[in-house]
């Protein structure tokens, strides 16, 4: 039948434009039943990485796309919520968000006034293991927008007045987060598995105590420790001329002098406890949000493709089994999945849901049978599935300046080979069912689970206590035992 | 009107868009496409990119939540969650197996209006969404049953719950919708719809909505990426050209009138810390004359750190954690809203007060030209911005052809914000934010004191 199609598909190019009885023929021999045999997928060739470094040791990574008048800058600082200083929780966040509020040379409304003025988008992020400051500009705009993101990188000056404004911020977001129970739950998970000793362990935008505690010299200590050339990258992509680019960078940056980095020490998360369940209250919620997991891996580890691989069918995509399962199945939620959040140290692994209350107990059985089920060899038809929707989505994960440029993020920060993209799809290839199974029993451990679940105590808690999954034991919102 | 028996052919020939786009700078390129219609009245949309070796599939149907029945709300989502269930030949699970053992993405939307259902995936894959989303058009019923519609009952009251019962101030929307429109207007419930009526959605009704609305002739299919144009068109004739025309359609072209005669202060209780005002006019509906001009209002009055309420509640006298505005258009209607959220310990009242005084600032004294212009400039640089993937461009261009009948009209939206002036901006601020409103304020459980109630006074 599929050869029959393809044969009708040649014959009728031309008529089928212009008359609607040879259409209507076409469509008398269109076999529906089985699924059209595809052509082999398109080669990949991702867009070339153009790599300079500045005397002051700043990295850039360029790459050229030309297809809008756009590009993309993300200045990559290698430092993140990881280098806060110890009591001192939500510095790297808030020494980011300061950024965009005063130079030597701007007001902050001056800062907003260009940016708005110039239809680009300024914007500073934090992360664990990084700080950024991203630009999105039109590139009819690049000489302006390039000056405004140099000096915002460069030269921040941490009013005072300022500072204390974003801290009453966030002082009240702290307050709204009570709100949300899928926050609460964020934020107790890693307090739980890490404690509140290891830097994973505390909400990177800090605690009511840590933020009331900072001042700007804080934020300006971190700026002057972290900030430098050498512990960054400049991450380009759109459309420009990598030489030209080169010039203009050297001209912004290109006095920023250099300095030592500290080196961090991580310390060793606590080892993980029999498989609780920390239940905190959040009286009248709809649903309970689930978060099941312990410390997984870091980014460098060998595992990185069988641990992808092995996730995208537990929890990784759509089709995965704690989507089929407790959404698709049973109608538990709105949607179920999981992630290994891979850092510089041993991240995260995390099997998450929001799920609705009076099913709570039922679906901690499905998320516990899925997480002992991964473990059992895969069935190749399902691997073979995840492999190719990890290979085949990899062209579209490069179709935009913003996709490419956050792309480019992790080979700039963890170090990845320049042609890590291009050798993706053979090494997800080189995963076997046996590789799975391996990582799956390795990293996915049933009777050491951190289950947290920010619910409706009243209504769940005899529920979860009769699953004998694990003892119950009640958590404040912080994820800390109740005092 | 009856389309006659043959292809409609509308080719449109634009120019090298990317020269044209280089040399103007920042100016909104055209999106080059070609229109046609087959013979069973489906409308096809094509627009060749091979920039990236991938393919967006987008087919908007042409229904959404507010041609839904009394007693049926959500019923438009509910029926888009149920579309992914499988059809005559693709078993339950299979459409997104394949698809993703193809490398592709998928999903779906449901608003007011419309609903769409789209796909993105390496361009050799294109037929298999080609034979996915014609059978679902074609062949949805002969295998649709109580179970498939029972499940996603059960995830779409799911995903109310995760997106407005245990969300806080969640419930805020539809509580201005019911008291904005009258209960006959479209618009007067919300796409998601209420717990009741997703209760009551029957298997019937999901046979009778798609009859009335699931027809080639109510749809709209799009594909925009890497393709070849001829090879593509046969495709799509073989595909979608058996699928039988359905009967016409008739939808709402008027809505009632919606009259507020005084402003209407409401009160809703909610597990939340700090109350939250929404002040909510009626506007106009997308494309009217003061369309743009509202939106720019928005971006000045609230979307900016140097936007009039920000600077004044959040920047200058912190006593506000956060204020947004939007001027929301549909097909039909529209609404211009903006919320206020105090900072803890700061009365509604006063706040009210603060939000007033703007308003009317702008109202009499109209604003700076600096203002304009960041608004105009923000923009210009979102159009651009929309046309960096294949599925938004695939987007824009069905958008287009549904709102206003002409998939060509990136530009022309564009150049209506291009022409706002300072006076037009005023001149709504005048119009509409001179209406009667509906004021709403969530307020912490047990403390209806703190609403806010057009009487003045401190609380």
């Amino acid at each position: 039948m599929k050869t029959c199609r393809a044969a009708r598909v040649i014959g009728t190019v031309i008529i089928a434009l212009m008359s609607t009885r040879s259409v209507v023929i076409a469509q008398g021999t269109l076999d529906r039943s089985k699924p059209p045999e595809l052509g082999p997928p398109p080669r990949v060739s991702l867009p070339p990485i153009i790599t300079r470094v500045l005397p002051n040791g700043l990295k850039l990574m360029i790459v050229e796309q030309h297809e809008l008048p756009l590009a993309d800058f993300v200045l990559l600082v290698g430092s993140g919520s990881t280098a806060d200083p110890a009591g001192k929780a939500g510095v790297a966040n808030l020494t980011a968000a300061m950024l965009r509020e005063g130079t030597t040379t701007r007001k902050s409304l001056d800062i907003a006034d260009q940016a708005a003025f110039l239809g680009v988008s300024l914007a500073p992020t934090s992360s664990w293991e990084s700080s950024s400051l991203s630009l999105h500009t039109p590139t009819a705009q690049l000489d302006s927008a390039l000056a405004l993101f140099a000096d915002v990188a460069l030269h921040p000056s941490f009013p005072a007045n300022e500072f204390e404004r974003l801290r009453k911020n966030r002082l009240t977001d702290l307050l709204q987060i009570r709100d949300q129970g899928p926050q609460i739950a964020n934020i107790a998970f890693p307090a739980i598995i890490y404690g509140t000793a290891h830097p994973y362990g505390l909400a990177s935008i800090g605690t009511e105590t840590s933020v009331k505690s900072l001042s700007t010299s804080d934020l300006q200590s971190y700026y002057e420790t972290n900030f430098k050339p050498n512990n960054s990258t400049l991450i380009i992509v759109g459309d420009v001329n990598p030489d030209q680019i080169e010039q203009k960078i050297t001209a912004r940056f290109g006095s920023w002098q250099r300095g030592t980095i500290p080196q961090l020490t991580y310390g060793e998360p606590p080892k993980s406890a029999a498989t609780t369940i920390y239940l905190i209250d959040k009286p009248g919620a709809p649903q309970s949000s689930f978060r099941i997991g312990s410390v997984g891996v870091p980014r460098s580890t060998q595992d990185y493709f069988a641990l992808t691989v092995m996730n995208t069918i537990l929890g990784g995509s759509f089709t995965s089994r704690l989507n089929q399962n407790l959404r698709e199945t049973r109608g538990y939620t709105y949607g179920a999945g999981s992630r290994f959040d891979m850092r510089r140290a041993a991240g995260p692994f995390m099997a998450s849901a929001e799920i609705v209350a009076a099913k709570t107990d039922s679906a901690l059985l499905e998320f516990m049978k899925e997480l002992n089920g991964i473990r059992q060899t895969v069935p190749p038809e399902e691997l073979s599935r995840a492999k190719r929707y990890l290979q085949l989505q990899l062209p579209g994960n490069f179709e935009t300046t913003q996709q490419i440029a956050a792309a480019l993020v992790p080979v700039a920060l963890y170090g990845l080979p320049l042609d890590y993209y291009n050798n993706y799809v053979q090494s997800i290839e080189g995963v076997t069912e046996a590789d799975v199974a391996r990582v799956a029993q390795q990293y996915i451990n049933p009777a050491g689970l951190a289950i947290v679940i920010v619910g409706d105590r009243k209504s769940i808690e005899a529920g979860l206590k009769s699953t004998n999954i694990g003892p119950v034991e009640i958590r404040a919102m912080s994820g800390q035992p109740v005092q | 009107m009856r389309i006659k028996p043959v292809l409609v052919a509308i080719s449109y020939l634009i120019g090298a868009i990317l020269a044209a786009s280089l040399a103007e700078g920042q100016a909104t390129p055209r999106i080059q496409f070609e229109k046609y219609t087959l013979p069973n009245g489906l409308e096809v949309i094509l627009h060749e990119d091979h920039s990236t070796p991938i393919v967006a599939v987008d087919t908007w149907y042409h229904v959404g939540s507010g041609d839904e029945q009394v007693g049926r709300t959500g019923f438009a989502h509910l029926f888009e969650h149920i579309m992914f269930m499988g059809s005559q030949h693709v078993p339950v699970g299979a459409f997104d197996q394949m698809l993703e053992a193809a490398g592709a993405n998928n999903n779906g939307s449901t608003t007011e209006d419309r609903t769409n259902y789209y796909e993105t995936l390496p361009s050799n894959a294109l037929p298999l969404a080609l034979w996915l989303d014609s059978d679902r058009m074609g062949y949805l019923l002969p295998t649709m049953d109580l179970a498939k519609v029972n499940l996603q009952r059960d995830v779409v009251k799911n995903e109310r719950r995760q997106s407005v019962d245990n969300v806080p101030y969640g419930k805020a929307d539809e509580t201005i919708l019911a008291a904005l429109y009258p209960k006959s207007h479209p618009y007067s419930w919300p796409v998601i719809g209420s717990m009741t009526d997703l209760s009551a959605a029957s298997l019937a009704d999901v046979q009778n909505f798609f009859h009335t609305y699931y027809a080639p002739n109510n749809a709209t299919l799009t594909i925009a990426g890497d393709f070849d144009p001829a090879t593509v068109k046969k495709l799509v004739a073989q595909y979608f050209g058996d699928i039988p025309r359905g009967p016409a359609i008739q939808r709402r072209t008027t809505v009632p009138a919606v009259v507020i005669p005084r402003d209407t202060f409401l009160v809703l209780e909610d597990r939340v810390q700090l109350p939250r005002v929404f002040y909510t006019w009626h506007s106009v509906k997308d494309f009217a004359k003061d369309d743009a001009a509202l939106d720019v209002l928005a971006q000045i009055i609230a979307n900016d750190k140097n936007s009039r309420l920000y600077k004044k509640l959040v920047y200058d006298l912190q006593v506000a954690q956060n204020v947004s505005a939007f001027q929301d258009g549909g097909r039909l209607d529209g609404k211009f809203q903006i919320d206020v959220t105090p900072k803890p310990g700061q009365s509604v009242v006063h706040i009210d007060s603060l939000v007033q005084a703007e308003i009317a600032d702008v109202i009499n004294h109209g604003i700076a030209p600096r203002e304009l212009q960041r608004a105009q400039n923000s923009y210009k640089a979102s159009f651009l911005n929309r046309l960096a993937s294949v599925l938004g461009k695939a987007d824009r261009l069905n958008y287009y052809n549904y709102i206003v009948g002409n998939p060509d009209f990136v530009q022309q939206d564009a150049a209506r914000y291009e022409r706002v002036t300072a006076a037009d901006v005023q001149r709504v601020a005048k119009t509409y934010l001179g209406r009667p409103k509906i004021v709403l304020t969530v307020v912490p459980e047990g403390k209806k004191e703190m609403m806010l109630t057009g009487r003045g006074g401190d609380r």
